[in-house]
């Protein structure tokens, strides 16, 4: 059995880690790269980094940042937001990248999940999936930081991005982000029972607890934290102890 | 002392360069013959499929190179695709030839009898090390030590000894990495797995330091 991922999500802006809650109200939490490195120390899985801001102009400004990461953190990195064309994707992983997460230009244009995957591999594209809860059943995808509404119904937008061929789903809850109150369990549990790709939880953790009832309720594969680790409620360490007093199976 | 990792444009190498650095070895980036074979130890790196890396070996006459240098006695390490392209044959997108260095086939996950049907196989597994195998290259590694895999094939080498350790994924057990003397071959990244994959490096290293 795989072992179910911790990742440490951080979210950038200009040249600082942000947070915000829903996506948006963003603060200021650090250094990208010192909490990059703080994170590997822990024992983090993996490092997600996002480009908050990229939607507004069309393109993603984070080779720095991981040309930075890729020498101090031996873990697999995903770059995501505003990733537009083949060319951003190649710049990416010639900075260290190992994959990217897609959102936008996936929904404007679904093709181009497929033309990647032909290029890289499955295993390299993320399909990044910004959902938002309208009803009692059903959930939206968004983009722009969950600005703009789209016409994807969330599960059937998930099957889709699958049947493209993408490796796995980076799914944000817009409604549970920086809340610290919890995940969308349902939301999760739904998307993980109909796709056989892995799916990876973010927005909502405030307590490990939050894992627990998370893996214990769905078939998640890992989950992509920010505000319990960049706030300092639990460190990954603390986090991973306890998913394993619990009988989660993640690398200790 | 200076390591080749072998340059047949395919795939992303910076973080192999990187790990390789951050242990203090010389690595150079070549495709060039003698460049290649003057190397104390060559890595060939790969992420990909199997028909692309094949071609791509074939397009820049690297075949030979690579095989004159398993034949050397120098260490040798293949990751991921690499290690796969040693064996006879990859059923990746029909069925390929590869460089047949270690007898053996490259196959699918059988995901009919995975007990989790999920494939890629991406994360971190354990790795269990062949008892019969007391190799240096597993040095200062604890049995069942987490690696950090992303594949769908896997390599299955028809000699049993040859495999160096076995990792289950869903109930299933396959071969994550194979030895053949001076050759070691690695389903999982080292330069993505952390401390553990940065032992397994530094021994590699080590080796083409003595």
């Amino acid at each position: 059995m795989n072992k179910l991922r911790v990742i440490a999500r951080i979210d950038v802006k200009n040249e600082f880690a942000i947070k915000g809650i829903h996506l948006e109200g963003l603060r200021k939490v650090g250094d990208p790269n010192s909490l990059a490195k703080k994170y590997y120390e822990e024992g983090v899985d993996e490092i997600i980094f996002m480009d908050a801001v990229a939607a507004y102009y069309d393109r993603n400004s984070l080779s720095e940042v991981i040309l930075d990461a890729s020498q101090n953190v031996f873990i697999p990195i995903t770059v995501g937001g505003g990733i537009r064309t083949i060319e951003d994707i190649q710049a990416a992983l010639e900075n260290g990248a190992d994959k990217v997460a897609i959102n936008s230009k996936a929904i404007n244009s679904p093709k181009f999940i497929e033309e990647s995957v032909k290029i890289y591999g499955s295993q390299c594209i993320v399909s990044s999936i910004d959902a938002k809860q309208l009803n009692d059943t059903e959930w939206y995808a968004y983009t722009d930081n969950g600005r703009e509404k789209t016409s994807k119904e969330v599960i059937e937008w998930a099957k889709e991005v699958e049947q493209l061929g993408a490796g796995e789903i980076l799914l944000t809850s817009i409604d549970y982000d920086g809340t610290k109150k919890g995940f969308d369990y349902e939301l999760c549990s739904k998307i993980s029972d109909e796709v056989s790709i892995p799916v990876i939880s973010s927005g909502g953790m405030g307590k490990s607890e939050d894992a627990v009832k998370l893996f214990k309720s769905s078939s998640i594969d890992g989950i992509a934290v920010a505000s319990i680790i960049h706030y300092e409620l639990e460190s990954v360490t603390e986090i991973k102890q306890n998913l394993l007093k619990n009988s989660i199976n993640v690398r200790s | 002392m200076k390591i080749a990792i072998l340059d047949y444009q395919l795939g992303n190498v910076r973080s192999l360069i990187n790990a390789c650095e951050s242990l203090g070895a010389e690595v150079i980036l070549t495709g060039d013959h003698n460049e290649i074979l003057d190397s104390n130890g060559l890595i060939l790196p790969g992420v990909g499929s199997f028909p692309q890396g094949i071609k791509n070996l074939e397009k820049f006459d690297l075949i030979k190179t690579v095989k004159c240098f398993a034949a050397s006695k120098k260490p040798f390490l293949g990751i991921c695709l690499g290690m796969q392209m040693l064996f006879d044959s990859s059923e990746e997108f029909g069925t390929h030839k590869g460089m047949s260095i270690i007898k053996g086939d490259v196959k699918k996950f059988p995901i009919q009898k995975l007990d989790y049907k999920k494939l890629p196989h991406v994360g971190w597994n354990e790795i269990v090390q062949n008892k019969q195998q007391n190799s240096l290259f597993l040095r200062n590694l604890a049995d069942k030590s987490d690696m950090y895999f992303v594949h769908s094939y896997y390599a299955s080498p028809a000699d049993s000894s040859n495999i160096l350790t076995t990792t289950n994924y869903a109930g299933f057990d396959f071969c994550s990495s194979v030895i053949m003397d001076n050759i070691i071959g690695c389903q999982f990244h080292p330069e993505k797995s952390g401390k553990n994959g940065l032992i397994f490096m530094k021994n590699f290293i080590e080796m083409c330091n003595e």
